[in-house]
């Protein structure tokens, strides 16, 4: 085709325009949205319970994801420290993922286990309290905040809209399970909780 | 003096139609002040972010200052707020002087300035409040994306509508690019933050896990690829050749680059995933994609660059063309290291590092950040009427410091990255490792210090730009026209 007529025309251009720059997305975004394997929880993943959601809103919120990963890729070394390769099954009930891009720390998609609710609570109060050379911030806020019930079934009503099968049971175990809990209760509940789906992790 | 009128004649147009046309240049000086403001600010931002990296204490105890919360706030306010700028601020320019019309709306034009500048301040208090959806460079909070979208097609509405009533035939390449970007990136936006809300600042992605990752680096890559790229194509096809007063170097190459720079990029994005959940055949399409592209963006450079054939002496005299041709260069360089970046094994020791955030850089400032600061250096003294900024050696100190900040910045991280990788997978030979996390981030502390060091000689030299731009503009009388046409009738008769 003669170009010149696509310079002279800006309603043929846009369209052009807009059919090349859609097929890319198309051909590499639909079929995982189709595909069972990333769709379908993989055997052994459940729905977080509601003081693990209230806390996986704290890590989003406090933007962990900037420097932890939750995607362990295989890789031997990565497998060597931080546990088995992630499976497309394990994130199905993630809205948003949490993989994150950068490891300014560790990997945490199985640090569920590995140490103890109190490492974790000294850790996020002040960080250099048990690592020394650390240059991860504190975050001594979350223990002065409540966790409300009202807000983790707003959290699970909408996770539900999106596809993770919480059952009416679930909605009427929250109050029991938040009640008098904080932040960083929340928030190391939640960080216990990642863990591979296949295994049982040892401490 | 709200509009500035030039006799229309353009040295970047194949058309010699003389006509007089009253430009909207309110809203274009407008965005190129707030273009330095936000560029200050973003970049201000990012050497708190770079010392708390070093020195922790620094993060206070209080959560809108602490790293985590802030560093979406240094993406988005550079990215958005200070590209974003840049962008409106060259294409309302280059699109009136290439259509030889005014902006087709004076009120939408300025709709999408106050729009867009609210757009930022909400992210400026919403991101260090912790409101945030998580996907990087698409943190902010519904709300926030549907007034995105608005001042969005409003952008569309204005530019292709100025566009629409042009004098010439011809749609001038730097359109082609600037209106590619704006498309784009409506589409981008808009499927990347589907999402179902739960509060009036809180939502959930509606897409699972892995889809949600393919979706958000698919977004993420193009954010890069056209925000980051095809818009500031646009601002090098206008203002290299304008600058260097030679024609671009190959019209059949603008063609072909072009197309296949826009189509090619968005496949690109699955090399953000490597060795993760998602399928092998799309991380494997991702990469075999991200290979190709280095030809139509080397296409680009190659473009600019040559454009200056028959007139390189100008690379000695004008600290202006420096910085755009430099700027070139770093895009030649990192559209270079992105493809090998991408190839699997590379990927296997750079992803998670340092390495990345340098690549970045590479790109964010010696591309995006130098282009739009010689782009300015052209545009701001023009929008008051006169021949050149305030103080040319006050450029040239800029170009230096830029390039300079941006070599320590960048060659920092590389190291460092490298550094981070091969710490990570070192294996004894019984087969366990021989680091500890922590020892790497150790082993990054120097690199950190020469990288903040980078980040403060590149922010002092818009300290430098920004007293020079006071100057051009509080100094009154203005000179001549800046083609040295004879004065026309005032503004707004």
């Amino acid at each position: 085709m003669n170009h010149e007529k696509v310079e002279k025309h800006i309603g043929l251009m846009a369209i052009l325009i807009a059919v090349v720059i859609s097929v890319g997305g198309i051909v590499e975004i639909v079929p995982l949205m189709i595909s069972k394997s990333t769709t379908e929880a993989a055997p052994g993943v459940e729905p977080l319970e509601p003081l693990q959601v209230a806390g996986r809103d704290v890590y989003v919120r406090e933007g962990c994801y900037n420097c932890h990963s939750q995607q362990v890729r295989y890789l031997a070394e990565e497998v060597l420290r931080y546990g088995p390769a992630a499976k497309p099954g394990e994130s199905v009930y993630d809205h948003p993922f949490q993989w994150g891009s950068k490891r300014t720390g560790p990997d945490l998609s199985r640090v569920g286990g590995r140490y103890n609710d109190e490492w974790h609570e000294l850790h996020l109060m002040d960080p250099r309290a048990v690592v020394p050379e650390s240059n991860m911030p504190g975050y001594p806020w979350l223990a002065r905040k409540q966790v409300t019930a009202d807000d983790v079934r707003k959290m699970m009503g909408a996770l539900r809209t999106v596809g993770v099968p919480y059952t009416d049971a679930d909605f009427e175990a929250i109050p029991d399970a938040v009640a008098g809990k904080t932040q960083l209760d929340a928030l190391v509940a939640y960080l216990q909780s990642l863990k591979a789906s296949d295994q049982e992790v040892t401490q | 003096m709200p509009f500035v009128r030039f006799r229309y004649r353009d040295s970047t147009m194949t058309d010699s139609a003389q006509t007089t046309v009253v430009y909207n240049d309110k809203v274009v000086k407008q965005f190129a002040v707030m273009t330095l403001v936000w560029g200050i600010v973003g970049m201000t931002v990012g050497v708190l972010l770079a010392a708390q990296l070093m020195w922790p204490a620094l993060n206070f105890d209080v959560p809108w200052l602490t790293y985590s919360r802030l560093r979406p706030l240094h993406t988005n306010a550079v990215i958005f707020a200070f590209g974003g700028s840049a962008l409106f601020t060259t294409s309302y320019w280059v699109v009136q002087r290439t259509c030889g019309a005014r902006l087709i709306s004076d009120k939408l034009a300025a709709f999408t300035f106050w729009g867009w500048q609210v757009v930022i301040l909400s992210a400026a208090i919403t991101l260090p409040m912790g409101l945030t959806q998580s996907k990087e460079y698409a943190e902010l909070e519904w709300p926030i994306d549907l007034l995105i979208a608005v001042v969005w097609v409003s952008y569309a509405v204005v530019f292709f509508g100025t566009i629409m009533k042009r004098r010439v035939e011809h749609i001038y390449v730097a359109n082609w690019f600037y209106g590619a970007f704006i498309l784009t990136v409506a589409v981008l936006h808009i499927v990347n933050n589907i999402s179902i809300p739960y509060g009036p600042m809180q939502s959930y992605s509606a897409y699972p896990g892995a889809v949600d990752a393919m979706v958000q680096w698919w977004y993420g890559h193009n954010a890069v690829g056209f925000f980051l790229t095809a818009g500031f194509l646009g601002m090098m096809y206008y203002f290299v050749p304008k600058q260097a007063g030679r024609p671009i170097y190959s019209y059949r190459l603008s063609i072909v680059h072009f197309w296949a720079l826009i189509s090619i990029y968005m496949w690109a994005g699955p090399h953000h995933l490597h060795y993760t959940a998602i399928p092998d055949w799309v991380q494997s399409l991702g990469m075999v994609f991200s290979l190709i592209l280095l030809a139509p963006s080397w296409g680009g450079m190659i473009n600019g660059i040559m454009t200056l054939s028959g007139a390189w002496h100008k690379l000695r005299e004008d600290p202006i063309i420096k910085f755009l041709i430099v700027s070139l260069s770093f895009y030649g360089m990192s559209t270079f290291e992105g493809p090998m970046m991408s190839i699997k094994t590379v990927n296997a020791l750079s992803h998670y590092t340092d390495w990345t955030i340098g690549h970045v850089h590479s790109g964010a400032l010696g591309w995006v950040a130098m282009i739009s600061i010689g782009s300015l250096y052209v545009l701001i003294p023009r929008l008051v009427g006169k021949k050149e900024m305030y103080s040319v050696p006050a450029i040239n100190l800029h170009f230096w410091l830029s390039t300079i900040g941006t070599v320590l910045y960048i060659a920092a991280m590389w190291v460092a990255g490298v550094m981070q990788g091969l710490m990570w997978r070192a294996v004894d030979e019984d087969g366990t490792l021989v680091y500890t996390f922590i020892e790497s981030l150790k082993a990054t502390y120097p690199f950190y210090f020469i990288r903040l060091l980078g980040g403060v000689v590149f922010l002092s030299g818009m300290f430098v730009m920004a007293w020079n731009t006071y100057k051009t503009m509080s100094n009154p009388a203005p000179v001549a026209e800046p083609d040295d046409e004879p004065a026309t009738a005032p503004a707004g008769a």
